[in-house]
């Protein structure tokens, strides 16, 4: 089991479990009970319905990687654990966003929108709902250029991953 | 056929002999077929003894110990034995009973939330909704608590699944379940390539030591273990778990490392070039302070649970997988390819003068003094069949009998190491004498540790299970009392108990035993002899002991075990 990961603090683990009551708990109280931080956490069902996958980011700086990967795999629940090194991983993070926007600032903020790729959810008189899907950091930094406009309401999903393409059988476990 | 019989005959079908337990409303329904169990029912008088019971059960046989309880309070008795066996890998599975599924998440009477209480101290919990899944699920509790690292597993069983009044409780027996653990895989093959690699290291060797953990056991690997140690001669050094996995009797026995180890065990680790650590899992009590533990050793680490390599020290070889696997691989390699030709007779001059020079020792008894705890623990361990099980309380009893006990056979000594839960021996002896009980079992006990279990003398009285009891009595809880003398200057916060209260003699006759009470020296052996005689009730010997007895030696907390304290008279020896 190669367990030697490339010198960066975040890393994503995806984790495939069973799909029953109280898995995510078990998970999240690990993570708690042996001070093992982690970044952002996303699950949903898989086309299995027997099972479900939890992508998660974890932060090396509170654990190594070996004992946080050990330790879930510990867990009776946890069916397989697969690393996604960075330069591995296609990875997306989806957030819906509620901003200020007088129909004066309107258009400076479709603007960059356009130019993050994101959409126009709807409209209404001194609010617009947007979305956008991307890099983690791509929405980080989308979400810094909104703020002076003030914010009303904000919801990130936390990042999901898939292995790139041409790395399925790559450096997983 | 109903899920309460379902229960209880899938419990027969995993060969459950004995059972601990006490009911109650929600577990009422898996009581009644018990009446018509092959399976021998303990009743307790607290939850928490029937926990610890099957601990020393399971601790004795190597079998699962079951203990069986109702909802709320009485599963949350039960979460120190739970948590205990947790902690020192204990093959146990408890059962609970719950509120009616419909109930549960309303606050119902006695409902609490056993399997979240319980997550992060059991190897795996179960909430069973549906009756046909009990068989399954009890296959699966023994499944997990026995394979792999041992644990405990819980399962928690709603009222109206087993209650043969209610429908939801009816289901199919069937013979052929199967276990479905996807995500459940223990690996217990060992990688041929680091047994090598291990061989190589224990061949180039100048100062190895095999640092042998409670895993020993667990494994049945002793025989193993002592044809490796005999064919490198190799010394060894059993932590407080794994005492008994090599016979203290052995030329090749360093005895106990560790905060209260023996100065030679402790130093040669400290001073070794090679620890083969061995179902170990470099606990703090056993390191001391991390960053001057072993400094200069390579470390070998073979262990079952891959999570315990590199958790504390990274290991230079890890052999992951089953320890017993592990050793005999390691005998194999070693017998085929030679065991190396290091000359090692410095290394082990040094260790016999260490031993010389620091033996286990205190101060003698002379007239006049009070009785001396560490003597009491010589006679017992004088006057008693080499087979006997000890079980030991939590305290300076304990680091006493560990140390001051010689240990030949494996699975004799049972203790609460990990967790250190005050009130575990008497009711962790029960357990033991039920599974022996043709075998003396001696339970040293403190006397603040049997204020908290001294009520399942009751069970042991009126369940024939005659066990005796040494109590270490100084009045004091005595371990918390050294600490304050030693590092608070002698600052005595709450920790005297009392001098005559309770009287323990007539305490223990209430409750059906013999009592018998013993303040000077001369007495200590003609009331072991009494007690050795009686075997048809418990017995328990009040021994009036020096409260300013202290355990040496001692690591000081935060220090590093270069820096181990030996007994005053012992100061002036070159290290
Ligand atoms: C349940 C529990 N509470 C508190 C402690 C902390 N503690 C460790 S040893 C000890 C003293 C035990 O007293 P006693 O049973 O009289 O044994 P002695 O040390 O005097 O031999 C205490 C309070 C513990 N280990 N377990
Ligand atoms: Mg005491």
């Amino acid at each position: 089991m190669n367990t030697q990961a490339p010198d960066y603090r975040y890393h994503t683990l995806v984790v495939t479990v069973e799909n029953k009551s109280g898995v995510l708990a078990r998970v999240a109280s690990l993570f708690a009970r042996r001070a093992f931080n982690i970044e952002s956490l996303a699950v949903a069902p898989t086309d299995d319905e027997l099972f479900s996958r939890i992508t998660v980011v974890v932060d090396l700086e509170s654990a190594p990687l070996d004992q946080i990967v050990k330790q879930l795999d510990k867990l009776v629940n946890v069916v397989e654990i697969r690393e996604l090194y960075p330069g591995h991983a296609v990875e997306r993070e989806l957030m819906l966003v509620t901003v200020s926007a007088e129909p004066d600032r309107r258009d400076e903020i479709v603007e960059h929108l356009d130019r993050a790729g994101g959409k126009v959810l709807s409209v209404g008189t001194d609010r617009m709902m947007l979305s956008l899907v991307g890099l983690p950091a791509r929405v980080d930094e989308f979400e810094d250029l909104l703020r002076p406009y003030g914010i009303v309401e904000l919801q990130r999903t936390g990042r999901v991953a898939l292995a790139t393409l041409d790395d399925h059988d790559g450096p997983g476990r | 056929m109903d899920g309460g019989r379902a229960l209880i005959r899938a419990l027969e079908n995993e060969g459950v002999e004995v059972m601990f337990g006490l009911p109650g409303g929600a577990i009422l329904p898996v009581y009644d077929p018990i009446i018509d169990s092959s399976i021998r029912h303990i009743l307790v008088r607290h939850e928490q003894g029937a926990g610890h019971m099957a601990e020393g059960y399971a601790h004795a046989t190597g079998r699962p110990g079951v203990a069986m309880v109702t909802s709320g309070p009485a599963a949350t008795n039960i979460v120190t034995p739970l948590c205990d066996a947790y902690m020192d890998s204990v093959p146990m599975v408890v059962i609970t009973g719950q509120v009616p599924t419909g109930a549960i998440g309303t606050d119902a009477f006695q409902e609490c939330d056993t399997t979240g209480i319980t997550q992060s101290i059991t190897k795996h919990n179960f909430l069973v909704t549906e009756a046909q899944d009990i068989p399954r699920t009890i296959k699966e509790a023994f499944h997990i608590a026995t394979t792999g690292r041992p644990g405990p597993v819980l399962v928690d069983i709603p009222k109206d699944i087993v209650d043969p009044g209610n429908p939801r409780s009816a289901m199919t027996w069937t013979d052929d379940v199967t276990i479905d653990l996807p995500g459940y895989n223990p690996q217990t093959e060992v990688d041929p390539e680091a047994i090598r690699a291990a061989a190589e290291l224990i061949r180039a060797s100048e100062r190895p030591v095999l640092y042998v953990g409670g895993g020993i056991l667990k494994a049945r690997a002793a025989d193993a273990l002592r044809e490796l140690a005999e064919l490198t001669g190799i010394s060894v050094v059993t932590t407080l778990m794994a005492r008994g996995a090599f016979p203290d009797g052995h030329d090749l026995c360093l005895g106990m490392p560790g905060m209260h180890g023996n100065f030679t065990a402790v130093t040669a680790m400290q001073e070794s070039d090679l620890l083969i650590a061995l179902g170990a899992r470099f606990d703090d009590r056993v390191t001391g302070r991390l960053d001057g533990f072993a400094p200069d050793a390579k470390i070998v680490h073979a262990e079952i649970d891959p999570a315990e390599i590199g958790k504390v020290r990274r290991p230079d070889v890890a052999i992951q997988g089953d320890v017993r696997l592990a050793i005999e691989a390691l005998v194999a390699e070693l017998a085929t390819n030679g065991t190396g030709d290091v000359d090692r007779d410095a290394w082990r001059s040094r260790l016999s003068g260490w031993q010389e020079r620091f033996p286990l020792a205190y101060e003698q008894w002379v007239p006049g003094d009070p009785l001396k705890p560490q003597y009491v623990i010589e006679c017992l361990r004088d006057s008693t069949p080499d087979d006997t099980i000890v079980a030991s309380g939590v305290g300076q009893h304990q680091m006493w009998a560990s140390q001051y006990w010689k240990f030949d056979h494996p699975y004799t000594w049972i203790n609460s190491g990990g967790l250190g839960t005050m009130g575990f021996s008497i009711p962790a002896a029960i357990g033991a004498k039920v599974a022996f009980p043709d075998r003396m079992v001696w339970a040293v006990d403190g006397d603040g540790c049997f204020q908290m279990t001294a009520q399942e003398l009751v069970t042991a009285t009126v369940e024939n299970i005659p066990i005796k009891v040494a109590l270490l009595n100084n009045s004091y809880l005595g371990m918390v009392r050294q600490w304050q003398e030693m590092f608070y200057e002698e600052r005595y916060s709450e920790v005297f108990l009392s001098k005559d209260v309770p009287d323990y003699k007539m305490w223990a006759e209430s409750m059906g035993c013999v009592g018998i009470r013993v303040d000077d020296p001369e007495e200590v052996e003609s009331a072991i002899a009494k007690a050795n005689e009686i075997d048809d009730r418990p017995v328990v010997i009040d021994f009036r002991v020096d409260a300013a007895e202290k355990v040496y030696p001692m690591v000081p907390s935060g220090a590093t075990n270069s820096e181990l304290v030996v007994p005053p008279f012992q100061q002036d020896q070159p290290r």
